[in-house]
């Protein structure tokens, strides 16, 4: 059923047993996909434990790629109501498609324009109760998005990744970010992306399947967890209420 | 939104959106999304029924060919014809003249005819070909109430006049534009006119961008700005009842950007021409006369929904059926003897050894 079929990724991430407090608190977790195939749907179920009834953790979830009614009709369907959510100050939503920093002219550096969004984040987290700094999750959804915004200025990027992870040791927060791999494999010198990975305790690879595309496997992901010095791989298949992983060859 | 503020269960019922009657040119589609039709009948059925409204398509081009400009011409004559409004824009000094090239609605009469080549062997009906019949047969019952959603064009045939004499149509040029603010500025009043809410759509948009690529004046950065202008237009047209189709040269990207413009994409086709000089895929192919090129689709929009597009086959041959009509088939490897008269294609890459009939594996 629900809980038992996403459990190797659970697993993999330390998610399967208890989740209060918050297993992945402290930590930073990047999941990165391709063109073939989206590590979105890993989003969605890191955002669907942390919203758990089960826990108390809340969520600032930082948009460039789509608007809050897209996450909202796909949480709904894996069982999980954002508007409400978000009216119990659970969730915070933070739509950032129309952000854009041009280079200074109006006032707003990409310097500045990531400033700006850090401290709302920061000052979100301030104004919860002192309980809940311990169980706080921000997600990125997606950093070469974020590149876009800052008008390509990736060392802002950095810099502002930097400022996230000091709210992990401030506050013990989980920063969870998204970002495309294949943007930076053909790249020459693919700094950010190295340092992404580097800042990353857990790294989540969601890849095509070697022999292409399949209707009952929609690929395989690696899941890298620095701290449990452990490697696991698995195939997916992604469903609309659900994300089912399996061991190859068994389904 | 007067929605309750209490809500004890995690689902509620939406009664409130039960079905909204659309504007012409629209349809329901899954998952609260309302598509418009491409144009293309056959392209329509691929993606599942069109392209969805809020969505951006991009077209990798192919330099040796100019196949993506049939996708655009039937996208904007579609639009056109069913009362959506254009906004078009181009390299080109004038890009009012590419208008004349619309092709007009195939008339209805012609669509019987228009059957696919009664195939001489009927009775010896293979079981492997019996999918490709039995898809064909669901399609043809449909034709007749699909006029109203999408058309048949007759490329021979040029758009009337008053079409392209209308209101609805703007029309920009990329060399009268300075920099990208200019075009940002005039896709965000163009889509202004189209914003979405949660009530019936009275009226719907098309953006079509051809052969996007970079303003003459090269500046520094400029790779970037081309990015930030696809992510602000893909987030006006998220927010409004239209649809954007941007054509680009991949060549005159680096890779690491042609990625970043891929994953930009909610649906993602690139065209490919026919190589002149393989003159062995004329032997292995019937109907090769009438295949103009390849359709390749790399990515389906998943708007509001997190399960991916698993298409059967995404490799897809361009066919001017009698030279009017654009149809995309399947392709389908040639039976080993190669030498029937049924129209069955191959792919570009196995037909290395030439002599009919010796196949060599």
């Amino acid at each position: 059923m629900n809980q038992r079929s996403s459990n190797l990724l659970d697993e993999a991430l330390g998610l399967d047993e208890v989740i209060e407090p918050w297993p992945l608190r402290g930590q930073v977790v990047a999941i990165e996909d391709q063109v073939e195939t989206s590590g979105s749907f890993v989003l969605h179920h890191l955002l669907k434990r942390s919203l758990s009834p089960n826990s108390s953790n809340v969520t600032i979830f930082i948009a460039f790629s789509q608007p809050f009614s897209h996450y909202d009709r796909i949480l709904r369907k894996l069982g999980c109501n954002l508007v409400s959510q978000r009216d119990n100050s659970r969730f915070f939503f933070f739509d950032m498609l129309k952000l854009q920093c041009p280079d200074g002219d109006e006032g707003i550096t990409p310097e500045g324009g990531l400033i700006a969004l850090y401290g709302k984040i920061h000052k979100t987290i301030s104004a919860l109760p002192e309980i809940s700094w311990k169980n706080v999750s921000i997600i990125i959804d997606d950093l070469s998005l974020m590149e876009v915004a800052a008008n390509g200025s990736s060392d802002y990027v950095l810099d502002f990744l930097h400022y996230c992870r000091t709210l992990t040791s401030e506050f013990d927060c989980s920063l969870i970010t998204l970002n495309h791999e294949d943007i930076y494999s053909s790249e020459d010198r693919p700094t950010f992306f190295i340092q992404m990975e580097y800042l990353a305790d857990i790294l989540i690879k969601a890849e095509p399947l070697a022999t292409g595309l399949a209707t009952d496997v929609h690929g395989q992901l690696t899941v890298s967890n620095k701290g449990r010095n452990k490697v696991s791989n698995f195939h997916f298949k992604v469903k609309e209420n659900v994300v089912e992983c399996f061991y190859p060859g068994r389904s | 939104m007067a929605a309750a503020k209490t809500r004890t269960s995690t689902f509620s019922r939406n009664l409130s959106t039960a079905a909204p009657s659309h504007g012409p040119g629209l349809k329901c589609g899954p998952n609260g999304t309302v598509f418009l039709s491409s144009g293309i009948p056959d392209l329509d059925k691929i993606l599942g029924g069109g392209f969805p409204l809020g969505s951006l398509v991009m077209v990798m081009e192919d330099a040796e060919a100019p196949h993506h400009m049939l996708l655009l011409r039937n996208f904007m004559a579609q639009g056109l014809v069913l009362g959506q409004h254009l906004l078009y824009s181009s390299p080109a000094r004038d890009p009012r003249g590419f208008l004349g090239t619309l092709p007009s609605p195939a008339a209805s009469k012609d669509d019987k005819s228009r059957e696919r080549d009664p195939d001489q062997e009927k009775g010896l009906r293979i079981a492997w070909q019996y999918k490709k019949y039995f898809g064909e047969n669901q399609l043809d019952g449909q034709r007749d109430g699909k006029h109203e959603y999408s058309n048949e064009f007759d490329l021979r045939k040029p758009l009337e006049r008053h079409f392209i004499n209308g209101p609805r149509i703007d029309c920009v040029s990329i060399q009268d534009c300075p920099d990208l603010s200019t075009l940002r500025d005039r896709c965000a009043t163009f889509l202004s006119q189209f914003p979405r809410n949660d009530g019936s759509i009275s009226c719907a948009g098309r953006i079509a961008i051809q052969s996007f690529c970079a303003p003459q004046r090269a500046y520094s950065n400029m790779e970037w700005d081309m990015l930030s202008f696809i992510r602000s237009l893909k987030s006006m047209v998220r927010s409004s009842n239209s649809v954007a189709i941007i054509t680009f040269p991949p060549s005159l990207l680096s890779p690491s950007f042609c990625k970043r413009w891929q994953h930009m994409a909610d649906t993602l086709l690139s065209v490919k021409a026919i190589q002149d000089e393989d003159k062995e895929l004329a032997q292995l192919l019937t109907g090769y006369q009438d295949m103009v090129g390849f359709l390749n689709v790399h990515k389906v929009a998943r708007i509001n929904t997190q399960v991916p597009v698993i298409l059967e086959a995404t490799t897809f041959s361009i066919k001017l059926q009698k030279r009017r009509y654009l149809v995309l088939e399947c392709l389908n490897q040639a039976p080993v003897d190669g030498s029937s008269g049924t129209s069955y294609g191959t792919s570009g890459g196995c037909s290395s050894s030439s002599k009919t009939g010796n196949l060599d594996f």
